[in-house]
């Protein structure tokens, strides 16, 4: 093996990818290779950084320089400049918004400084397709271990008492569920991964199959060994096409090394893993539903009990957990339950990714400690709102979560108070909204996502998120009342009570929270017809001010529906009745004469 | 489904015989078969649903269950550049919305439709995950990062 003595990591998350990372990276071999450098530096594509905002990322290791926004024009200056000459790029360098610095020492970024990555550990650090690098950093020394030196119940031991609880959504006891599946007596029994990522705005999992699938294959083992199953089996988006070609290479590598397949480690121990494709159904997020979609049907959950853990995959004991738990179960093998307990709070253990997004100014993937507060995460490590403008909510849990406002913000972060601010932990998405969003529209948009979702097998979620979604839209158009207010909440308390799965019992929860938190933006829907965040069209008229307009014709000429009228230098007019508002005359007006109230 | 016939070629039909086969005709494979019958056809008109249904021995209504209930699975060709408007909570918190306005309007199409000419099709779906470049368009393979109605025009003239 070739010692290199730099090394150049270059961002080859699914952002970066789409910012044409690959190129970068041929082009920085390139430039190596004619300055006769390729034997002492190596270019290495890794998983996500995290830090998505400015990708592509670029990191030079030892010196630990983090560029952003780097082009595969920059590749020649960044080879010229930095490594032959040892002069930093200083224009490529991150500029801290703060105090408008180049930060010259990735270790100073307020990003990365309150950030404890156990999941993450390896993305934005390994070459994912290479398993001799994962080996590198402790890779399969955890399945090593349990199956040298443990017996199946030590481990599963071990998982209950990290305290380790389902990263997918609902929280339950990882090291619980194992030891049900592990006692459930049959003749096969399967391990499922659940990386059928759906809530949007969140993609953590995608980011850990895409930049350390090793570590999933390795604790999908580890599962194996405690609850006597043989078969692994990967629920994965079919739209998540470079995470499924890494973990195929992954997987093939480990069948290669022995890893996977008959006699691993000679403890005769057999275990191998297979891919299972998702095609776009939200509610396969759901156990059950999701087991139900790898036996080849429509993805329908079922009642439980039976739980998967007694009755699942084909009949028999299954046990399912999450991409970012499995990443969490070597950590906590090599290092101890106690290691892994002593983080987080009382009953959230450990760390938990989220994926920033929405109006802030570092949307990117953050894994904190639980117990991290929300001002932290979002003014700190996400550098505050975009464009400087006044934070309003940050939703919290996906469709299934509810929002949270200015007085949540100093609440440490974890399951059981997010529950009791009446939003969940969800699979861990957080999208940050400005004063000029409309919560109503928020709730709608929410709702829009779970009517589509729902699998229509039960009454309440079918039929009763169909009405929400209405009343909403009558609210956004300025057609709504008083009493849809109180309808809202009644319908939303009984599609919680009454629905089959976790999809029905948590989709009014985004109506729910924002009637809590911003009432009076809903009655100045329904009482006033306005909208205050200026958002829902319906209630905005457009006009303009005769003093300003020299009657240069623009508006008219943009006005898709020829609503405006006028003759050449005098005054325009809108016409109400024909506007559609899209708001091209505003854009268009040099003047300042188009107003919107 | 649809009272137009497709005429479909022999050898994608033996094609997709053959991927039955190597799935053993179990009936478990359904999804599976479904997604490489997807990606010989380019899309799965009722024909293709029926050879599926024969091959595995199962009825075509449970076929056509299983194609309608995921959104990934479409009964409709797409265009020559199909179009995805990511409808993911940080592109709509960002603008998709608008966006996706700008592309019915050029395009005259609604969502899930494809133009007369077959030159483009227009979908939404929900997070392709590169939120870091919100609002997200795709064209076939090509991804869009930090689309504005105003760039829509350009993005269009590249397939024109």
């Amino acid at each position: 093996m070739i010692k290199h003595k730099i090394h150049i990591l270059v961002c080859g998350g699914t952002g970066c990818k789409s910012s044409n990372s690959d190129l970068l990276v041929s082009t920085l071999r390139n430039e190596l290779i004619e300055n006769g450098l390729d034997k002492e530096v190596q270019v290495v594509l890794t998983g996500c950084f995290g830090f998505c905002e400015q990708g592509p990322i670029v990191k030079v290791l030892p010196d630990n320089i983090f560029y952003v926004g780097v082009k595969p024009d920059d590749a020649h200056e960044i080879i010229a400049e930095h490594i032959i000459k040892g002069r930093k790029v200083q224009r490529l360098l991150y500029v801290d918004p703060k105090t408008k610095e180049r930060i010259q020492d990735a270790k100073g970024m307020n990003f990365y400084k309150k950030q404890l990555r156990i999941a993450l550990r390896n993305c934005g650090f390994i070459d994912p397709e290479s398993i001799d690098e994962s080996i590198a950093r402790d890779g399969y020394a955890a399945l090593a271990k349990v199956l040298t030196e443990l017996t199946p119940a030590e481990t599963v031991q071990i998982v209950k008492q990290s305290g380790l609880r389902g990263r997918g959504g609902g929280g339950f006891s990882t090291g619980l569920k194992w030891e049900i599946t592990a006692k459930s007596q049959a003749d096969q029994k399967y391990v499922v991964c659940n990386a059928d990522e759906g809530d949007p705005g969140a993609f953590m999992d995608r980011s850990i199959l895409e930049g350390d699938p090793h570590t999933v294959i390795e604790a999908m083992a580890i599962n194996g060994y405690c609850t006597g199953a043989d078969k692994g089996l990967v629920y994965i988006r079919a739209e998540y096409p470079l995470a499924i070609e890494r973990l195929k290479i992954a997987i093939k590598q480990a069948r290669e090394y022995g890893l996977l397949g008959q006699d691993i480690f000679g403890t005769g121990f057999n275990f191998d893993i297979d891919l299972r494709y998702g095609a776009g159904a939200f509610v396969c997020g759901e156990e059950t539903a999701l087991i139900h979609s790898m036996e080849g049907e429509r993805g329908e959950p079922t009642f439980k009990p039976p739980f998967p853990s007694e009755e699942g995959y084909l009949g028999k004991p299954t046990n399912v957990n999450n991409v970012e738990t499995y990443a969490n179960i070597p950590p906590i093998i090599l290092q101890g339950a106690e290691w892994f307990s002593s983080i987080g709070t009382e009953k959230s253990k450990g760390t938990k990714v989220f994926a920033l997004a929405g109006k802030v100014n570092n949307v990117g993937l953050v894994e904190v400690p639980m117990g991290t507060t929300l001002r932290e995460v979002i003014f700190e490590i996400g550098g505050g709102i975009k464009g400087n403008k006044k934070f309003k909510a940050v939703q919290t849990g996906g469709p299934s979560g509810g929002c949270l406002t200015e007085k949540h913000l100093d609440i440490p972060i974890d399951y059981d108070n997010l529950i009791a601010c009446g939003s969940m932990m969800g699979s861990g998405g957080m999208i940050i909204v400005d004063e000029d969003d409309c919560m109503v529209s928020m709730a709608k948009y929410y709702l829009d996502f779970t009517v589509e979702e729902s699998c229509g097998k039960c009454s309440p979620c079918r039929i009763g998120n169909k009405r929400l979604y209405e009343i909403l839209e009558t609210i956004t158009k300025g057609k709504g009342t008083v009493e849809d207010l109180d309808r809202l909440r009644n319908l939303s308390e009984v599609i919680k009570d009454t629905s089959l799965c976790g999809l029905g019992q948590t989709s009014p929860n985004p109506v729910l929270s924002t009637l809590d938190n911003f009432l009076d933006e809903y009655e100045a829907h329904v009482k006033d017809h306005k909208c205050p965040a200026g958002q829902c069209r319906d209630l905005m008229t457009y006009w303009i001010e005769p003093e300003n307009c020299v009657g240069c014709t623009a508006c008219a000429r943009v006005c898709p529906v020829s609503a405006i009228s006028g003759e050449r230098k005098e005054v325009h007019i809108i016409d109400a009745a024909l506007c559609i508002k899209c708001g091209a005359c505003l854009e268009k007006c040099k003047f300042n004469a188009v107003y919107v109230s | 489904m649809s009272s137009i016939k497709v005429e479909l070629h022999e050898n994608q039909v033996n094609e997709l015989v053959e991927v039955c086969k190597s799935f053993s005709n179990d009936p478990f494979e359904l999804i599976h078969v479904l997604h490489k019958a997807q990606s010989i056809f380019g899309y799965l008109p009722a024909e293709v649903q029926e050879i599926v249904a024969r091959e595995l021995k199962i009825p075509v209504a449970k076929v056509y269950g299983v194609v309608t209930f995921y959104s990934f699975f479409s009964m409709i060709p797409k265009g020559q550049n199909p179009i995805s408007i990511c409808m993911g909570t940080a592109c709509y918190v960002r603008g998709a919305e608008k966006v996706l306005e700008e592309f019915k309007r050029k395009l005259a199409v609604e969502v899930g439709e494809t133009t007369k000419d077959g030159r483009f099709s227009l979908n939404c779906l929900r997070c392709v995950g590169a939120c870091g470049l919100a609002p997200v368009v795709m064209v076939g393979d090509k991804t869009y990062g930090r689309v504005s109605p105003d760039g829509v025009q350009e993005i269009l003239a590249e397939y024109m």
